[in-house]
């Protein structure tokens, strides 16, 4: 009886070791619901397409895409994560807008030595003293991700800019981002409430101080509020709205000509001139029937960088050594351009300056005009033990 | 700080404010008279917005975009009542409030179902999309037309209510429902009446809003909070508390978020300023209703109740 439960125990740690042969199990974990939900939506289809690019496999091997929504809620992040770890046995997680419920899964899929390829939210800690081999990034970290345009607005030649942002952690993080590159005087840094609807307010302030530029961070329904009722006061040819992920492939359909004229930096753009973005581009439009964003390349990335390591490694992940190995290669052609990881296994990149044009047809659309960092590496990855 | 930009930020208040009036006009009718709690009122208001925005793209003009969201939201409002809230009247408010947040999570997801996630364009209307030159800061016209349709909205409910026979049922039933319903009127048709009337205002906010405002799934909540701190100062089932109460919400608010921050920088330190300014800016209205709900606790204009 004794020796048939130790028999029947190491069976059981003999599966639980060895998933089914010849199926990689991925939990796809985004935000599928509630005002975020068209930025998972992003992230899900063009994983998707990748997966379809690849051959309806990722490295010759068959893939299980297990979809989540967490609601945007940490607690229920966690609960789902529990779910794929547990129940699902996936091997790798990919995903994840909000860096709230990155903090809150992070360590939980880590610690349970699953591949983790975050492919948006990159949230400062885990950049730099919280990172872990098992984390990969085919986004940025949330401050370097303003720092462009804080060294654009210098280029630029821009002396006194205001500077607006929603009254949470990243919104801190946007406007610290941005000062860390900007030479010139901010005059006033404005934290507004999380989800105002009216910024009336606020850009007459902004207007009285005569800045020389306005620099913004209001990503999803705030970013569309403030840039259309910036554009029906007649400033933004008058006073240059700078912004970054404000204006991006999720509200620019929302906003259309109202956001003409508008300046962005941003990692990626959809006019990028290489062969990766341009079949990827094609693809997600027909496919889709929309343009897709920098949330869409990163998650399309994100199944390059799959595909690309997998291969390496024939498919298995038994070696997890070896897996890391070939996933830190990033052995694969970025639609964003130049890509490699750094120590901390964020992405250095470039970052580009985006603006919003009219296009042949009249459309608003976003244009490639210039790289405002080459090879740029976040500011915490020497506080990261990784090698 | 100059005069102009003073006078600037009193519009942007009173425009936010006759906004929020043509939200909390149709709930104070409803929770005035029928006694009802309706948290799904921000609903119809996003529905409202819906409609009007794509109206507008499939006949290119505000006006029909603005009939048919309004006839559209105002049936459905109809449907909505008859269906599932009339058989809530003699039930109490929690019973009211876990049907209504129901109806905010289905609607939200029949949006999404039927629009999507992502955010709708609205256009503003090409007649107003210019600007105002208000002592050398420039105004949006289209602001200056939703004070304009909100005024004219305040004056037609003033005249419905004081001044006909339905408004008078309406005052009657505000003031004791079981008597007005024994002296024979059909209150039923009366509730119907008032939960459209609702509804349609409802659709009218979400119709001048949507140019302003991203029209996406979930856009009724934020400002349905600011409605009811808007109904509760003024005084819950009175018009005139709706439209005063929204007016002191929107200019309390949007003058504490332009000068309060800069007024705390003056005697306070820098850092601590930049901290405390928005959270105390985006506490006033709530200071604002404690202090009144303190003094008169039926709010700024009650109804008179027997």
């Amino acid at each position: 009886m004794k020796r048939a439960l130790s028999l029947a125990a190491a069976l059981a740690i003999a599966l639980a070791a060895a998933p089914a042969a010849g199926e990689i199990k991925i939990g796809f974990i985004a935000t599928f619901s509630g005002p975020g939900a068209a930025l998972g939506q992003d992230l899900y289809d063009a994983f998707m397409l990748g997966i379809d690019h690849a051959g309806g496999k990722l490295g010759g091997q068959t893939v299980e895409v297990i979809k989540e929504d967490d609601q945007l809620k940490p607690e229920v992040g966690v609960q789902i994560a529990r779910k794929l770890i547990e129940k699902d046995r996936v091997q790798i997680v990919t995903g994840v807008i909000f860096s709230n419920v990155m903090m809150a899964i992070h360590k939980p899929i880590t610690d349970a030595g699953i591949f983790f390829i975050g492919s948006n939210a990159g949230p400062t800690p885990l950049t730099g003293k919280g990172c872990s081999p098992y984390f990969f990034s085919t986004s940025w970290n949330n401050d370097s991700l303003h720092e462009p345009m804080g060294k654009l607005a210098t280029d630029l030649g821009y002396k006194r800019v205001y500077v607006l942002a929603p009254n949470y952690q990243a919104g801190k993080d946007a406007v610290s981002g941005f000062k860390r590159y900007f030479k010139g005087q901010v005059l006033d840094e404005v934290y507004t409430q999380v989800n105002q609807p009216d910024y009336a307010a606020e850009i007459a302030q902004a207007v009285a101080a005569k800045p020389d530029a306005v620099y913004v961070f209001y990503p999803g329904g705030m970013g569309i509020n403030f840039v259309r009722q910036y554009q029906q006061s007649g400033l933004i040819g008058k006073i240059p709205l700078l912004s970054t992920a404000t204006i991006d492939g999720t509200t620019l359909p929302a906003l259309k000509e109202a956001a003409i004229g508008a300046i962005t930096a941003s990692p990626y753009s959809p006019d990028l001139d290489n062969p990766q973005n341009k079949r990827f581009v094609a693809d997600f439009r027909k496919k889709y029937g929309r343009t897709p964003s920098w949330y869409a390349a990163q998650s399309y990335d994100a199944a390059q960088l799959l595909d690309s390591a997998l291969r390496k490694v024939n498919g298995s992940l038994a070696n997890k050594e070896a897996f890391r190995a070939a996933l830190k290669a990033a052995d694969f052609k970025s639609v964003t351009g130049p890509f490699r990881f750094n120590t901390n296994q964020f992405p250095i990149r470039d970052f580009y300056r985006v603006d919003v044009v009219k296009d042949a047809s009249g459309q608003a659309a976003f244009a490639v005009k210039g790289t405002v960092f080459k090879d740029h590496a976040d500011n915490y990855s020497k506080e990261c033990a990784l090698k | 700080m100059t005069a102009s930009l003073l006078f600037t930020q009193l519009l942007n208040g009173l425009q936010l404010g006759i906004l929020l009036f043509l939200l909390s006009s149709g709930l104070t009718l409803v929770f005035g008279i029928m006694n009802f709690v309706n948290l799904a009122h921000g609903s119809l208001y996003m529905l409202g917005a819906y409609f009007a925005a794509s109206a507008f793209r499939a006949t290119g003009s505000f006006l029909a975009a603005g009939v048919i969201a309004v006839a559209a939201t105002l049936a459905l409002g109809v449907a909505v009542e008859r269906l599932a809230l009339a058989r809530l009247y003699a039930r109490d408010h929690l019973d009211q409030v876990l049907t209504t947040f129901g109806l905010i999570l289905i609607f939200n997801e029949a949006v999404r179902f039927v629009w999507g996630s992502a955010p709708v364009y609205m256009n503003v209307p090409a007649a107003l999309a210019g600007t105002v030159n208000l002592f050398g800061l420039p105004y949006p016209a289209y602001r200056f037309a939703i004070i304009a349709v909100g005024l004219a909205v305040g004056l037609a409910l003033y005249v419905l209510i004081h001044r006909t026979r339905v408004g008078m049922l309406i005052r009657a039933g505000a003031a004791n429902g079981p008597m007005v319903a024994a002296l024979g009127v059909n209150i039923r048709l009366l509730n119907t009446l008032v939960f459209g009337l609702g509804a349609a205002l409802a659709a009218l906010a979400g119709l001048m809003a949507g140019p302003i405002f991203a029209v996406q799934p979930g856009m009724g909540e934020s400002i349905l909070i600011l409605t009811l701190v808007a109904i509760v100062t003024g005084g819950i089932g009175s018009i005139r508390g709706a439209f005063y109460g929204a007016l002191l919400v929107g200019v309390v608010d949007t003058v504490g978020r332009a000068f309060l921050p800069a007024l705390l920088r003056e005697f306070l330190d820098r850092a601590l300023a930049q901290a405390a300014g928005p959270a105390l800016a985006s506490m006033l209205i709530y200071l604002l209703m404690a202090v009144v709900l303190a003094l008169r606790p039926r709010g700024l204009f009650p109804v008179k109740r027997s």
